[in-house]
């Protein structure tokens, strides 16, 4: 990551190689989840479409007995024979966690517990095919609520398996090259540092080195001048 | 937290009616605009399922679309008086590949 500019520092080496352990290990765990979710979730499609096709065809059965029978009533007969339901329907709804995700479980309590007993009308004024029809409905009924729940939980991990998939990949091909490109290049950096240091070292020490022999040159020549020599013979000795 | 909820029919009335006497709630609209609102209004209310026509569903994507990802209320297409679509399943499609990004099945 060049476009970000990072310290070369001792201390921000060790902050990036902690942040990319755990990058490595949140990409390995959401891996896994977004694997297993995956499996779930492939299952929970396969029942899916088994039930919604048997949903559907159930309910074009109903569908045709309720045309039958508002062939034989009339309009306003059948609105009156099913204004006022004697059934009620209460829901309540309970979770499942899969995976982290909440998906609804429901569960239903009707008033009468007789699925014979559901007809809100009296039997002399309608037709037969309307029992049938409502009678109809009421068994595809069970299967719906099914349906409802199987299609809820998978929508909803689709939506969680849609955002660890992006998590992961964001990880993958973001998070941990940039942290390890960051972490090469410090290490460069610091390196190049420590060569440096030592080059100038060894400068400085030849340097020194020079001067020391200059002086000591120097005395040398004093001496000999002192003794009445001459300093050029002591350079070829 | 197990509350209490409803169910609610949306769609036209002929094929919401039989719904009734099952005891669900039953919103018979006559047209879509109709159903948006009424849509709208009983996400707000205590109904954990909605059970809505193709024939509807089929104008009022986007209306569908901000419910998907919210716990309540589950927004399921069923087949009108009509016939169905096939936009039920064609949703299950959809979710299948949001989820993996290609359709697999």
């Amino acid at each position: 990551m060049a476009n970000t500019v990072v310290n070369p520092t001792r201390m921000e080496l060790t902050r990036l190689k902690g942040k990319l352990k755990t990058a490595q290990r949140g990409h390995k765990l959401l891996k896994d989840k977004r694997d297993e979710l995956m499996k779930q979730f492939l299952d929970t499609v396969r029942e899916l479409r088994a039930l919604r096709s048997q949903v559907e065809q159930d309910l074009m059965r109903a569908h045709s007995s309720f045309t039958v029978a508002s062939a034989l009533m009339s309009a306003q007969a059948m609105e009156q024979a099913l204004m006022y339901p004697k059934q009620s329907v209460e829901l309540t709804m309970t979770f499942q966690n899969i995976m982290s995700v909440n998906v609804p479980v429901y569960h239903y309590q009707t008033r009468t517990d007789d699925t014979g007993d559901i007809f809100p009308y009296g039997f002399a004024a309608t037709s037969g095919e309307l029992d049938a029809a409502v009678s109809a409905l009421g068994e595809v009924f069970q299967n719906m609520l099914k349906l409802a729940e199987t299609e809820k939980a998978a929508q909803l991990m689709a939506e969680e398996i849609e955002k660890t998939r992006r998590r992961v990949n964001a990880l993958e091909y973001v998070v941990i090259p940039n942290t390890q490109e960051n972490i090469r290049y410090i290490t460069m950096k610091l390196d190049e540092n420590d060569r440096s240091t030592t080059t100038r070292l060894m400068k400085v020490k030849d340097m020194l080195l020079a001067e020391a022999l200059e002086e000591r040159r120097a005395a040398d020549d004093a001496a000999i001048r002192a003794f009445g020599g001459d300093p050029g013979d002591a350079a070829q000795i | 937290m197990a509350n209490s909820y409803q169910i609610a029919v949306l769609g036209d009335k002929d094929s919401v009616m039989g719904f009734k006497a099952l005891g669900l709630t039953v919103f018979p609209v006559d047209n879509v605009e109709d159903a948006r609102h009424t849509l709208h209004r009983i996400a707000r209310e205590d109904f954990a399922v909605v059970y809505l026509t193709e024939q509807l569903a089929a104008q009022m994507e986007t209306d569908i679309a901000r419910y998907k990802d919210e716990l309540t209320p589950a927004i399921i297409l069923i087949p009108g008086k009509e016939g169905s679509l096939g936009l039920g399943m064609a949703n299950i499609k959809k979710s299948v590949e949001r989820a993996v990004g290609a359709d697999i099945l």
